[in-house]
């Protein structure tokens, strides 16, 4: 039994429209215009992953919150379990940019880092 | 005390402006209404920012600092919670009037460089007829509340505008636990980039309404639906097709517009398909010494224009202090065909020029001509979501040309 994915690639502004069967372990691609598109498909099927981007509490800064982002992709169906856990995270300012407030959040290796300053008040 | 040059907007434009005048010694003010810098940056918490002109994708914030960091280094004066309410015109000097904490102001300038940014359209330019409730919002308003201030502004969410920043809208609300029950577009195809759909839509499961209007809002204190119908080709609503869909929210994302108000009161030449001025490859006005940048000028889909914009026009205005800058409205250049517009409109046909634009419809295997010249270039494909950039070079222009035409057929 074969098992039929469309796609529409994310890789570039191109976005070409792609098919995918996989039978077993063997994956047959068609419709992806480059390799980088071919190896966005195989991690679409086998472990799709994104950057994660959220707010976080800040006690005592100028603003009342501190954009962060992962540092790097994190499994797609760990995102609701991360979106949860950083919901119940407050922190104290000063928040620096590229500061790391939680290191390798829910074992997915994976940093939680501040993409602004946010001064004491 | 006269300055060289006053940037009205600290957006990526006017930093990018603020930072180069400064590099090439002009005196600079630069003056925002917000108490931040960085315009809409720091709101678009997402990455996809500066992979041009720092290749590296950063998110807004991230780009912000990077050239808020750069201006401080250097030193520019600036005004925070400072709103210009005016600009005139005496001769070669202009006077900027403005307002903050301390009281009214004005300083003199010789040159001007506008950087304002763009405003978003609101739900009765779109005919979204209804109860004035709480729970409207356009996406600039949500986002500013859930990213800079921690407020989330509702629960069951819908969208009004498939463009990518509305889709990047509901990515965040679905993020961050509300339900998003409809993106709505009139259009039959998605205003956003693919990518988007992916990533901002089926990753969340968000249903996506083609061909659909948003005809009304109702509720009593707070929004508590709205009345959808399908549309025809004319984008007419089809009778039979309405049917209500609850929800508390709704998030108006239909565009940006430039704001262009002052540059109106002072009768500058205004372009009809950007919304913006008409301006030369100096990005002047047409009055010499103003010049104009970012979102105010078009709206741009990249900050990494936007920057590029900024830094052409604060070079430009060097050079107009300097009284070696070339007047070059000589070529008007017009769009055509499947092209909605294509800056700048003037050209001098003295050196290489980069001309952005914007089609107007999708379209596979589209031929770019320059009419006059006779050049052509095609493209595989071409989206309204996606400006594009093209070089004109200057030995491909006739030296008794007045008009260029860029066709897309
Ligand atoms: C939701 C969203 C997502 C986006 N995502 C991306 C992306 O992923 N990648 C990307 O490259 N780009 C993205 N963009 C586009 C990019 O953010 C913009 O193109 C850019 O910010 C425009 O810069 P600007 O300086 O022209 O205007 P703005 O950033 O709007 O700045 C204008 C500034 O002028 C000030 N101002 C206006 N009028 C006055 C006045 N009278 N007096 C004083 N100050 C005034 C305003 O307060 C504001 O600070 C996105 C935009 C939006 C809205």
């Amino acid at each position: 039994m074969s098992k039929i994915y469309r796609f529409t690639c994310i890789v570039c502004p191109l976005g070409c429209y792609v098919e995918a069967e996989l039978e077993g372990e063997n994956l047959k691609i068609q419709g992806c215009k480059c390799p980088r598109g071919e190896e966005w498909v195989r991690s679409e099927i086998f472990e799709p992953k994104r950057v994660l981007m959220s707010v976080i509490k800040v006690k005592n800064g100028v603003y009342p919150v501190v954009s962060v982002k992962t540092d790097r992709p994190v499994p797609k169906d760990r995102i609701s379990q991360i979106m949860r856990f950083l919901s119940n995270l407050e922190i104290s300012a000063p928040v620096k940019i590229g500061q790391v407030i939680v290191e390798n959040v829910l074992d997915t290796g994976a940093n939680i880092v501040a993409t602004k300053d946010v001064e004491k008040k | 005390m006269i300055y060289d040059t006053v940037v009205i907007g600290g957006g990526p434009a006017g930093l990018a402006a603020s930072i180069k005048a400064r590099e090439e010694g002009l005196n600079v003010l630069l003056l925002d209404e917000k108490d931040y810098l960085g315009g809409i940056l720091p709101q678009c918490i997402h990455p996809g920012f500066g992979l041009h002109y720092f290749k590296e994708d950063l998110t807004g914030p991230e780009f912000a600092h990077r050239l808020i960091e750069k201006l401080e280094d250097m030193g520019v004066e600036k005004r925070l919670t400072a709103t210009v309410l005016d600009i005139t015109v005496e001769g070669d000097k202009k006077k900027v009037k403005y307002v903050s904490p301390e009281g009214l102001e004005s300083v003199a300038t010789k040159s001007i460089i506008y950087a304002s940014g763009a405003r978003e359209r609101h739900r009765f330019e779109l005919g979204i007829v209804g109860d004035r409730v709480a729970g409207i919002f356009t996406a600039g308003e949500a986002q500013t509340l859930m990213d800079i201030y921690g407020v989330m502004p509702g629960k069951e969410v819908v969208i009004v505008g498939s463009g990518d920043v509305g889709l990047i809208m509901a990515r965040r609300f679905a993020l961050e636990g509300a339900r998003v029950k409809a993106v709505v577009e009139l259009m039959p195809y998605p205003g956003g980039l693919a990518r988007n759909i992916v990533q901002c839509l089926q990753d969340f499961s968000i249903p996506l309404y083609l061909s659909h209007r948003v005809l009304e809002i109702r509720g009593r204190k707070r929004v508590e639906g709205v009345k959808i119908a399908k549309v025809d080709d004319n984008l007419e609503s089809l009778p039979g097709t309405e049917f209500d869909m609850p929800c508390d929210t709704v998030i108006i994302s239909a565009g940006l517009i430039p704001r262009i108000k002052l540059l109106k009161k002072l009768g500058v030449e205004m372009d009809a398909n950007t919304g913006g001025p008409m301006v030369d490859e100096n990005l002047e006005t047409s009055i010499s010494g103003i010049f104009v940048a970012g979102n105010a000028l078009l709206i741009n889909d990249l900050v990494d224009y936007v920057v590029e914009q900024g830094e052409i026009a604060a070079l430009s205005a060097k050079k107009y202090v300097e009284g070696s800058l070339q007047p070059s409205r000589r070529i008007r250049i017009r769009a055509e065909g499947n092209l909605r517009f294509v800056v700048p409109q003037y050209v001098s046909g003295k050196r290489d020029v980069i001309l952005y634009g914007r089609v107007k419809k999708p379209q596979e295997g589209a031929i770019f001509k320059f009419r006059e010249i006779g050049e052509e270039r095609r493209y595989p494909v071409v989206k309204p979501s996606e400006m594009f950039k093209i070089k004109l070079r200057v030995e491909r222009i006739p030296s008794n040309i007045r008009e260029l035409t860029l066709e897309v057929k």
